[in-house]
């Protein structure tokens, strides 16, 4: 069933994943591999561990003193979690785009050009308009931002907010692409539209998205990933997932039987 | 055991068509019993009992239809319950048309009554429609208690439905041949029996589907040929 003719390339694998805040473990050694140019849906109920994985992928868990991160994670097979690493440019090849849209207190130009700025992708005004331009495209916003840039990107409606936020995060051209419950502070035409964007933008980028919308993983999603107290319970094609998941678990948690 | 929905109107609503299903079964069973007993009695009274009665399975089959719409709309199923919404809407459908056949039947017991061989002519009838429904018992059973198991040699049986179909038809033929005046007869007769044939056929569809509500996969084996009267000649 499966409509690649290719077997797809590993992009981001995590290898016997575990994560501790304090004594407490969030996540019970987890093997699961993100394939390049896909979207791969992270589910389960609160508190499963799923946030706590995808922040382990561009590292966003180092911000948490208590957080301690084992076993191996990879992005084209090198360890990101290698003393060598240089976490700023990690987190440029694998952006994130949060719940609630953040953007910057400042303009919507501004809210671009920042990162592409702090990582010297540009040399002139010239390259940050050519940026800004192909990245509010890219998410989707130019058309109705490219005559107010100047403007506050906190004056946006909420959806234009998110679309900023991935505008940003496309703009300084990352590899891989977080989103944490993107659509659950958007109503459902932003929601829409966000959901086909992503569509697009799984041509360029992988994307893993957390969502508690079973509907929106099985609409956007590859491939599926079903969590349950910090284990993996399962991954497997979206489209088994939500028709025939082999797991009870899964079956219970997506046809609302949990607990 | 499969745990309940949290929100219990969800579990109520696929209660509801689950319940409905097994209601139209056995509706449809005792429409296929009695319109063949009025067909081999010759009671018309019982045959027009039939006729109305039909009307349930039709309302039964628009029901499920709303009320899985609704369902779909409200509580976008997933999994087990997206796959059970999809096979309750296929079931209703082959039960419904189960229904029309044995109105079918029933719609031709006057003139086959009138005729006073009839009755006798319609006695290998009977056989072939004991083993119709004993098959749609056995497939609603499976539906009802949701286990599969047996599904293969429920449908394997439509063969030896297929085969008593055949040689009644040749049966009938033989009768035409006799007696020009049994033509009319036998010609309804012709009708009633490949009825009963499609029932066969119609409880193998819901074999099929309770198969892939409860599996999530579809039934892989071999369907057996149906009817296979149009090689049968006078020869």
């Amino acid at each position: 069933m499966n409509d690649e003719s290719k077997t797809p390339k590993v992009k981001m694998a995590g290898k016997g994943v575990e994560v501790f805040y304090g004594a407490k473990q969030a996540i019970n050694g987890i093997d699961l591999e993100v394939y390049e140019r896909q979207v791969t849906a992270l589910i389960g109920p609160s508190g499963c561990g799923k946030s706590t994985y995808l922040r382990c992928l561009n590292r966003m868990n180092d911000t948490i003193d208590i957080c301690k991160v084992k076993g191996l994670l990879t992005l084209d097979g090198e360890d990101i979690y290698d003393p060598n690493i240089d976490v700023v440019e990690l987190r440029a090849r694998v952006g994130m785009v949060f719940q609630k849209p953040n953007p910057f207190p400042k303009s919507i130009y501004e809210n671009i050009t920042y990162g592409p700025r702090i990582h010297g992708l540009a040399k002139s005004k010239a390259d940050l308009d050519v940026i800004v331009e192909k990245s509010l495209r890219g998410a989707g916003l130019w058309e109705e931002v490219k005559d107010r840039l100047l403007e506050p990107g906190t004056g946006l409606s909420g959806g234009q907010q998110q679309r900023l936020c991935i505008a940003r995060a496309i703009a300084v051209q990352p590899e891989v692409i977080l989103m944490d419950e993107p659509c659950s502070a958007l109503d459902p035409i932003a929601t829409a539209i966000v959901e086909e964007l992503i569509g697009e933008l799984r041509e360029q980028y992988t994307i893993v998205i957390v969502t508690h919308s079973m509907q929106q993983a099985a609409r956007v999603s590859q491939r599926t990933a079903m969590f349950h107290l910090g284990d993996l319970v399962e991954v497997d094609d979206t489209e088994t997932i939500f028709t025939n998941p082999s797991e009870k678990r899964t079956q219970d948690y997506i046809t609302g039987r949990f607990g | 055991m499969i745990k309940q929905h949290t929100v219990s109107a969800f579990e109520d609503e696929m209660q509801f068509l689950t319940h409905k299903i097994a209601e139209m079964g056995g509706h449809a069973e005792k429409m296929i019993g009695q319109s063949v007993k009025a067909l081999t009695t010759g009671d018309v009274d019982l045959a027009r009992a039939v006729i109305k009665d039909d009307m349930r399975l039709d309302e039964g089959q628009r029901e499920i239809d709303d009320k899985a719409v609704l369902l779909i709309a409200q509580r976008q199923p997933m999994a087990n319950d997206l796959r059970e919404v999809f096979a309750n809407i296929r079931i209703s459908s082959d039960l419904e048309r189960i229904g029309d056949m044995a109105k079918g039947i029933a719609k031709r017991v006057s003139s086959v009554s009138e005729y006073s061989h009839g009755v006798k002519f319609a006695r290998g009838i009977e056989h072939l429609s004991e083993l119709a429904s004993a098959q749609l018992k056995e497939v609603l059973d499976c539906y009802g208690t949701r286990s599969v198991d047996e599904v293969n040699n429920i449908i394997e049986r439509d063969e030896e439905i297929d085969a008593m179909y055949t040689s009644l038809f040749r049966e009938l033929l033989t009768y035409m041949m006799e007696d020009p005046r049994n033509i009319t007869t036998c010609t309804h007769l012709l009708f009633c029996a490949k009825n009963i044939e499609r029932i066969g056929d119609h409880a193998t569809n819901i074999a099929e589907a309770t198969y892939y509500m409860v599996k999530g996969q579809k039934l892989d084996a071999a369907r057996p040929n149906e009817d296979k009267t149009h090689k049968v000649s006078l020869d």
